[in-house]
């Protein structure tokens, strides 16, 4: 049963890698019939509302449930850690290859991106509007004191806002500078109330658009506010409950042509909210993979 | 860096005017209502849930909370003083507290990892019979000790036994131990700090009626939110009135 079960996962894999899965999607059904997986992922996939959009794929492929657990990607990367999660996708590049090299986690895949942008009251007191630079744009709104609400709870989006205050060699201090402790959506409610500036992830800004909001877009276009997702394999060695065959035939199937594509058809108030781009030759190529089938049994 | 005078922060004014707040509380009542009428069956399913979860919950803290309160209201015994200030301290504990502990045990990297009991929804009825249980055991002990003292030794002198006493002093007081079930439940359906934490909020799973609040807030989907909010309290308030009705038969 193992055997067939990985011979299936190698199958899933390798077809993803070589982009046929059209062709062997038949014999896979059911390879997973009644088995869970846990994703650990932000908030701003599960939100936004992209992953009950796409996984109904997977779950119809596999005949497997996935489990979503939508939290910040601090706490995400912390139950990969502790193995009550079988696979993680969330947005915080240093974090994860620092999750990989901690021995928690077996491999890292790009999967997509989407961009941060710089919100506030199109009265934008501090005068950043169409600024290309968001280092510069922070060194403004310091500068002026102008409210800015930080999302402060360790997560993916508050990591780039970080990044962002140290390029512009600043420590943001003062009755100004808030730290909320609350998810995108919350932070960006304080903000609309406040009308303040935040950095917020464009999915769950328009997501929220769509409800009403007092704020406009300020700056977007940088490349430092480049947003990119990974996906990782949980470690199975650290954690021998991690359902690791299911997880890797979940990464297989994300970064496959099939699901890239669904995810980029994924679509908001007529915006697309994620462009994919992942490299599904770039790590699991064929030879690859059936090297590691033959190693294996 | 040279300071302009601090920007004016307009703290929490509503943006909207109070007709539109009004109105926006209306829109999610009736959203209550079209909900509750259409049966919708994702509503149903996260309803049945809560109340599955709570009504565990409180049984499991009944069993537990009334004996232990009735033996701390009668016995005596050194260190009572202190066991009393632990549990009215249990009666307040935050529950996002005893969410984050109850993860760490069920983890799989904590002590009862192996059960497999996280993100389901037995990890919730444990993380809420740790809540509600000080709270129908402080009840139950302060609602015994409210009982006439002199009852207890005159059934004594009538030649009850120490079973037929405590039995009768429970009678007694029924409806304070009514009272406490009344606020354990309405404690746990309620609650969300911990169950968000040790169920995960799992669509299908582990989803309950707080937990779906906190989603669709954090979506922005106010009305829905609100929606949920107002079922809930329509749901506690059913089950307390009949709760009330059935004192009110057995009291008076």
């Amino acid at each position: 049963m193992l055997r067939t079960l990985r011979l299936f996962c190698v199958i899933l894999l390798t077809s993803a890698a070589g982009g046929v899965l059209a062709q062997t999607e038949e014999p896979m059904t059911d390879a997973f019939d009644g088995e869970t997986l846990i994703l650990a992922t932000t908030t701003s996939t599960y939100d936004s509302g992209l992953l009950d959009y796409i996984l109904p794929d997977f779950e119809e492929m596999t005949g497997a449930t996935v489990d979503v657990i939508a939290v910040g990607t601090g706490a995400a990367l912390e139950l990969g850690a502790n193995g009550d999660a079988d696979v993680i996708l969330v947005h915080a590049r240093s974090r994860e290859e620092a999750f990989i090299e901690a021995g928690s986690g077996t491999a890292r895949f790009d999967v997509m991106y989407n961009d941060f942008m710089i919100i506030g009251s199109a009265d934008d007191p501090a005068g950043i509007a169409g600024m290309g630079n968001a280092a510069e744009a922070f060194v403004t709104i310091a500068a002026a004191e102008a409210p800015f609400i930080s999302r402060g709870d360790d997560s993916g989006t508050h990591s780039k806002e970080l990044s962002i205050w140290a390029a512009a060699d600043l420590e943001p201090d003062g009755d100004w500078y808030q730290e909320a402790g609350q998810g995108m959506g919350a932070v960006i409610t304080i903000a609309n109330e406040q009308q303040a500036y935040t950095l917020a992830d464009r999915a769950t800004y328009l997501a929220r658009e769509a409800e009403g909001l007092d704020l406009t877009v300020l700056v977007e276009g940088d490349e430092t506010l480049f947003n990119p997702y990974g996906v990782i394999l949980v470690n199975p060695d650290e954690h021998p409950n991690v359902n690791a065959e299911l997880a890797q035939a979940f990464v297989g199937w994300l970064i496959s042509d099939d699901t890239q594509e669904l995810i980029e058809t994924f679509v908001v108030n007529d915006t697309q909210l994620f462009y994919a781009n992942a490299d599904a030759g770039e790590e699991a190529t064929e030879d690859e993979m059936l090297a590691t089938e033959e190693a294996g049994s | 860096m040279q300071a302009k005078k601090p920007q004016k922060t307009k703290c929490w004014q509503p943006k909207k005017p109070e007709a539109n707040l009004l109105g926006t509380f209306l829109e999610a009542a009736q959203e209550a209502i079209r909900l509750l009428l259409a049966m919708d069956p994702v509503l149903v399913e996260v309803l049945v849930r809560s109340l599955q979860v709570s009504a565990s919950a409180l049984l499991i803290s009944s069993l537990v909370g009334i004996p232990l309160g009735t033996w701390l209201a009668l016995a005596g015994f050194p260190g009572k003083r202190i066991a009393t200030a632990i549990i009215y301290t249990g009666m307040g504990l935050p529950p996002v507290v005893v969410g984050l502990v109850v993860y760490l045990f069920l983890s799989r990297s904590g002590a009862f990892g192996s059960l497999g009991w996280l993100f389901t929804v037995r990890a919730m009825v444990v993380a809420q019979v740790i809540i509600a249980t000080p709270l129908i055991t402080g009840i139950t002990m302060s609602s015994i000790l409210a009982v006439d003292p002199d009852l207890r030794p005159q059934l004594r002198a009538l030649g009850a036994t120490e079973l037929q006493t405590t039995r009768a002093v429970l009678l007694e007081a029924r409806a304070g131990v009514l009272v406490g079930l009344v606020a354990g439940f309405g404690r746990v359906i309620a609650e969300v700090g911990a169950v968000i934490l040790v169920g995960g909020n799992i669509d299908g799973k582990t989803r309950v009626l707080t937990t779906a609040i906190v989603l669709e807030t954090r979506r922005g989907n106010f009305d829905v939110a609100l929606a949920l909010g107002i079922i809930l309290l329509a749901v506690a308030f059913s089950i307390n009135f009949l709760l009330v009705a059935l004192q009110g038969k057995t009291t008076i």
